[in-house]
C-alpha cells in the first residue's frame, strides 16, 4: 500500500542528515590522520617508504570506491569480524580519505621552495623540527583550499554507504521511495539537502582558494 | 688589512679539510679532484663561470650535497662519516644562500632564534638575547618583529648572515650573496661581511664582487668545470693569472 510524502516523510530524510554528517566526519578525522602520514611517507627520505605511500595511493585512486566499500564490508564480515554497515564504511571511507588527502598535501608539502629545507637543513635542524617549524606551517596554507574542497566529495561519497545498508540521507530516500513511491520528489528533495550540505562549503572553499592564493609571503 | 698576516682570526689551525673531493650528478662529473684547506680566520673567495662547481663545492661542505670520493673535514669531524658527525658540522658551519631562504611565516626574532633553541638547545629569552645581539650586529634590530616580506633584499639577506651567526658557527659559507640584489643593496650586504672578515670569522664566499675579495679575500680561488684551476693571494691572482682559463675569466668579468 502506498503511503502519502508527508511531513514525517520529510522528517525522516532531514533526521538522516545526522548519519551523513557524522559518517562524514569520522572518515574526515580518520582521512585526515591517514592522509597526514600518507604525505609524510611520500616525501619521506627514504624510497622504500616513498613507494609504499604511492603504492597505497594508486590501489585507493585506481579502483572505485563502491568496491572499496564492498571489499571492507563484505571481507571483514568474510573473516568473521562481524563489522555494522557504519563501521564498514566509515573504514573504507578514512582508507580511500586518507589516499586521497595524502596525494593532496604531499603536493602541498613539495610546494614548499627548495630553498627552505636548505636552510633548515643547513642550520642544523633535524627532520622532525623541520617538518614541523618549517614545511607544514606553510604547507598547511596553501593546503586548506583543497582540503575543503574534498570535503565536499566526502560528504557527496557517504552516499555509497546505503548500497552497504547505512541508513544515511540516500539510503532514507530509497526508503521513503519504496512507501511513496515518489521517486522525482523524493531524491529531488535528498538532491537538495546533499546541495544545501555542500554548497556552502564549496563557497568557503573558493574563498579561501582566492585568500592564500594572493598571499605572497 | 689585505695581507693575510694580519687576518685577526688567524690561528693557522686547519679548520676545513677537503681533499681528492669528488662528486657527481648522475653522470655528470660535478667536482673532479678538490683539494683544500682552510685555516681558521681564514677569508677565500671562489669564483668562476656560471656551472663550474662553485656551489655544490660548498654544499658539499655542509651535506647539503654528498660527495662520492675523497674526504671532507670541518674542524676535525668528517662529513659524512656519521650522522653526529654530520649534526656537528651543520651546528658550525652557518651558509648564506642567493635567495635568502628566510622563512616566510615567521618573524626576524623567530628565523633567528629557532636553530639556537632547537639545536643548542638554548632557552627562548636567551636565544632571543642573541638574536638582537646579531641583529644589531648587521644593524637592523629595529626589524625584529617584522615578517621576511616586509623587508627590502638587502634587509633580509643581513637577517640570513644574522640567523646564522646566532648558531655562533666556525665557519660562514656565502653562496652569491649579493646576486639576487637590487644594485643599490649590495653594499650593505658586503659590508656586513666586510666587516665579519674583520672580526676574524673563518669565510668561504662565492661571489663574483672582486672589489670585496681584493679588499678582505687572503686567497682567491679560479673554479672551472669542476675543478680548481688557479689560486692564490688577490694581489698576485688579479695581477698575474698563470692560466689562460682565468685570464679569459677576469678579463669578461673586470672589463665592464
Ligand atoms: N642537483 C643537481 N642535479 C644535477 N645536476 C646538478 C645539480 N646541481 C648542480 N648541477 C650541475 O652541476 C654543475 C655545477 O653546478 P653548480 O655547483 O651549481 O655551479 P655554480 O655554482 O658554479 O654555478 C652544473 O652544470 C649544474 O647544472
Ligand atoms: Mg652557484
Amino acid at each position: 500500500m502506498i503511503r502519502q510524502f508527508t511531513s514525517a516523510e520529510f522528517m525522516f530524510l532531514l533526521m538522516a542528515v545526522r548519519w551523513t554528517l557524522l559518517l562524514s566526519a569520522i572518515a574526515f578525522v580518520g582521512g585526515a590522520l591517514g592522509g597526514v602520514l600518507v604525505a609524510l611517507a611520500r616525501t619521506a627520505p627514504y624510497a622504500w617508504l616513498r613507494a609504499t605511500a604511492g603504492t597505497y595511493i594508486q590501489i585507493f585512486q585506481g579502483t572505485p570506491l563502491l568496491m572499496q566499500l564492498f571489499l571492507v564490508f563484505f571481507g571483514a564480515n568474510l573473516f568473521g569480524a562481524a563489522v555494522d554497515p557504519l563501521t564498514a564504511a566509515a573504514i573504507g571511507l578514512t582508507l580511500n580519505g586518507a589516499a586521497f588527502l595524502g596525494e593532496i598535501w604531499r603536493g602541498c608539502i613539495q610546494a614548499i621552495p627548495k630553498g627552505q629545507w636548505e636552510a633548515s637543513t643547513a642550520l642544523g635542524l633535524h627532520y622532525v623540527t623541520r617538518m614541523k617549524e618549517i614545511i607544514l606551517p606553510q604547507a598547511a596554507k596553501i593546503a586548506v583550499a583543497p582540503t575543503v574542497g574534498f570535503l565536499v566529495l566526502l560528504v557527496k561519497s557517504t552516499s555509497l554507504a546505503s548500497i552497504i545498508g547505512f541508513v544515511e540521507l540516500t539510503r532514507a530516500g530509497q526508503i521513503v521511495n519504496n512507501a511513496t513511491f515518489r521517486p522525482f520528489l523524493v531524491f529531488g528533495i535528498v538532491a537538495a539537502i546533499y546541495f544545501v550540505l555542500c554548497w556552502p562549503l564549496s563557497l568557503y572553499s573558493r574563498h579561501l582558494e582566492k585568500k592564500f592564493g594572493t598571499v605572497s609571503r | 688589512m689585505t695581507s693575510p698576516s694580519t687576518a685577526p682570526g688567524a690561528t693557522g689551525a686547519v679548520m676545513i679539510r677537503m681533499e681528492k673531493v669528488e662528486k657527481w650528478y648522475g653522470t655528470y662529473h660535478a667536482l673532479q679532484d678538490i683539494n683544500l684547506t682552510v685555516t681558521s680566520g681564514e677569508r677565500i673567495v671562489i669564483c668562476g663561470p656560471s656551472g663550474s662547481g662553485k656551489s655544490t663545492l660548498i654544499r658539499c661542505i655542509n651535506a647539503l650535497e654528498h660527495h662520492q670520493g675523497g674526504r671532507i673535514e670541518v674542524d676535525g669531524t668528517e662529513v659524512g662519516a656519521s650522522s653526529k658527525g654530520l649534526d656537528k658540522v651543520r651546528a658550525e658551519v652557518g651558509m648564506v644562500f642567493q635567495s635568502f631562504n628566510l622563512f616566510p611565516h615567521l618573524t626576524v626574532l623567530q628565523n633567528c632564534t629557532l636553530a639556537p633553541r632547537k639545536v643548542r638547545g638554548i632557552a627562548p629569552k636567551e636565544a632571543e638575547a642573541i638574536a638582537m645581539k646579531y641583529l644589531e650586529r648587521v644593524r637592523i634590530p629595529e626589524q625584529a618583529n617584522k615578517y621576511p616580506g616586509q623587508l627590502s633584499g638587502g634587509q633580509q639577506q643581513r637577517v640570513a648572515i644574522a640567523r646564522a651567526l646566532c648558531m655562533t658557527p666556525k665557519v660562514m659559507l656565502f653562496d652569491e650573496p649579493t646576486s639576487a640584489l637590487d644594485p643599490e643593496m649590495v653594499k650593505e650586504v658586503l659590508d656586513t661581511m666586510i666587516s665579519l672578515a674583520q672580526d676574524g670569522m673563518t669565510m668561504i664566499c662565492v661571489t663574483h664582487e672582486m672589489g670585496f675579495a681584493r679588499q678582505v679575500a687572503d686567497r682567491v680561488i679560479f673554479m672551472d668545470k669542476g675543478e680548481i684551476v688557479e689560486q692564490g693571494p688577490p694581489e698576485t691572482f688579479f695581477a698575474n693569472p698563470t692560466n689562460e682559463r682565468t685570464r679569459t675569466f677576469l678579463g669578461q668579468i673586470l672589463h665592464h
